[in-house]
């Protein structure tokens, strides 16, 4: 890894002008005084605020969109023609934490680094310029540190951190070397390794939240018929709202859209939730999870069991969007402790 | 054109108005840009607001407003008599809407409130489902063009008709809207059916429920949230009954 340092006030001429820039912008206030922020395009850097907390949504839907259109079909006589388009214009994303790249890197898993690589996924994160940077402080409800995503080595193209008066800049690509010729950068100090290092540890020392997943996939087994299931399930709306937040949550439904002259049919596919009513309903109409407790579990069984069987690794990040999302107050840190509460009496 | 075998059908459609704004009918005359393909994809043999001209010889009723007099309960078992398909459009139809408001009070008392001397004959209101056998369900007020087509697409081509079964969070979230009760505001969008691309809460206005209920709403969770939150069992009722699409669920 290569490291630099650049001034603050530099490093917003690295970017092209008539690129689209997405980064995180103040939308609102919350009732407890609270600004909410969500990734946005913008086209002025005073638009966006680097040192904001969190943002309400994750970044996901700029490489995994709510909505897309997976293939037009036209028909004409009695043929049809396919057409499939794939996004591939630039895009620059600055401001991501770390727990939302290590969502990317999940997601870069599961898309890219797989026996059948999804194309729509690969030409938009290709095609996306990464601009991650620390955060200053948990946020809150944040438990990043216990799933491994509180740092990232890997998955961006820059990775800022605020040291005073410049950042910590970590050089993730070949494109991000050359893109940062444009400015004056300055050589790694020794000072400036220990000015890095001495924040970093202050940060990771200061989490108020934490679980242990480290047996978390057998424990999830064991409790299977755990009444825990059954409290959080009768708070829970099947809203899903927490996958949508979701930096990693991918599963997705499938439907035919006809024009109103006959002649065309888009395949759109839609982002879904577990948590929904018929997530599990099949042909014929039968449901497999009827009972909101089942698909809720469902849900912490992809999370943190079925996905560390195949990848080795949690697909939780561990930025508790889902629990600050959620009316009923389900969360994470709090579930996962309730399970291992069980185990203890 | 055959498609996957099925031989297309240009169905005769009738559209009938009830006790309602007509809103719903006009939506249907909304959207311009697929407007032409979407009347010339089926045969309109009665709809007031697009041609004077009404025959009795149509396929499927599509049933506008509620059931607020006697001659309308005649007049719905008549066009059930006709129609092999009868479809309710818009909240009024599907639940009662809001005039249902009405059934909250005394009928006399309000028959005399909005017509002084000269009272109608007035009985209280009902949804179209309550008086005949109704086979698809169009919610929303208004309803949305778009399950309009999607409904012409599954009579001409037997193409499945699936309203979602989640809520509107669903959609709020997917256009990045803030929750409503983050800014403090009430919304029965967790309760409520999607389908409408959850326009009033991306405009500020927490969801009033006129889709009526999603599929297993979870009442109990959903109001003791509402409690928590600071709002009163009157102010939940009253947006319950807004549209008359929550029937007599028990906000206690």
């Amino acid at each position: 890894m290569l490291f630099k340092t650049i001034k603050k006030q530099d490093f917003f001429d690295v970017f092209l002008p008539d690129t689209q820039c997405i980064g995180p912008k103040k939308v609102g206030t919350n009732t407890n005084g609270k600004p909410i922020y969500q990734f946005l395009p913008f086209s002025s850097f005073d638009e966006i605020d680097l040192d904001y907390d969190t943002t309400e949504y994750s970044a996901k839907t700029y490489f995994l969109p709510y909505k897309e259109t997976l293939s037009s079909f036209s028909f004409k006589d009695n043929d049809w023609t396919q057409e499939i388009k794939y996004r591939t214009r630039p895009r620059v994303i600055i401001g991501l934490h770390p727990c939302d790249i290590n969502g990317l890197i999940k997601l870069d898993k599961v898309f890219e680094k797989t026996l059948f690589p999804n194309p729509y996924y690969i030409t938009r994160r290709q095609n996306t310029f990464v601009v991650g940077i620390d955060c200053k402080e948990p946020c809150d409800g944040g438990f990043c540190s216990s799933v491994g995503a509180n740092t990232v080595t890997h998955g961006f193209d820059l990775f800022l951190t605020d040291i005073g008066d410049r950042y910590f800049v970590k050089i993730g690509s070949d494109r991000a070397f050359n893109a940062l010729q444009k400015i004056k950068t300055s050589e790694i100090t020794k000072k400036d390794n220990e000015i890095y290092l001495q924040i970093r540890n202050k940060f990771e020392g200061s989490f108020e939240k934490t679980v242990h997943v480290e047996n978390l996939p057998n424990l999830l087994d064991i409790e299977f018929e755990s009444d825990v299931w059954r409290k959080w399930g009768e708070k829970c709306l099947s809203c899903g709202a927490c996958a949508m937040v979701c930096p990693t949550c991918y599963c997705y439904g499938v439907t035919e859209h006809i024009s109103m002259d006959f002649n065309k049919s888009d395949k759109i596919k839609q982002l879904y939730s577990c948590n929904l009513n018929d997530f599990a309903q099949v042909a014929g109409g039968h449901n497999f999870r009827p009972e909101p407790a089942t698909r809720l579990k469902y849900r912490y069984y992809h999370q943190h069991r079925g996905f560390v069987e195949s990848f080795g690794q949690p697909m939780c990040v561990g930025c508790n969007r889902c629990g600050r999302v959620c009316l009923a107050g389900i969360n994470p840190t709090d579930v996962i402790s309730d399970l291992q509460r069980e185990q203890k009496r | 054109m055959k498609y996957l075998g099925i031989e297309p059908q240009k169905p005769k459609i009738a559209v009938f108005d009830f006790t309602g704004c007509e809103g719903c009918q006009l939506q249907l005359l909304n959207k311009e840009e697929t407007l032409a393909d979407f009347l010339s994809a089926v045969e309109i043999v009665c709809f007031r607001e697009a041609s004077s001209l009404c025959s009795d010889d149509y396929d499927i009723a599509i049933v506008e407003g509620a059931v607020s007099r006697n001659d309308e309960v005649k007049r719905l078992e008549k066009i059930r008599e006709t129609a092999k398909v009868v479809v309710a459009l818009g909240s009024c139809a599907c639940f009662g809407g809001v005039n249902r408001l009405k059934n909250e009070f005394d009928l006399k008392a309000a028959n005399k409130e909005v017509y002084g001397k000269d009272p109608k004959e007035t009985i209280n209101v009902r949804p179209v489902k309550d008086i005949i056998p109704v086979d698809i369900e169009i919610p929303g007020c208004p309803v949305s063009k778009a399950e309009v087509e999607s409904l012409i697409c599954h009579v001409v081509w037997d193409s499945p008709f699936q309203l979602p079964v989640y809520p509107v969070c669903v959609e709020c979230k997917q256009r990045f809207t803030t929750c409503l009760f983050d800014i403090g505001q009430m919304c029965l969008g967790p309760i409520t059916r999607a389908g409408c691309n959850a326009p009033c809460p991306a405009g500020g206005i927490g969801c009033w429920g006129c889709r009526g209920p999603a599929v297993e709403p979870n009442y109990k969770s959903f109001f003791a949230i509402v409690k928590e939150k600071g709002f009163s069992d009157i102010e939940l009722k009253e947006r319950l009954n807004f549209f008359g699409a929550f029937g007599e669920v028990n906000v206690s």
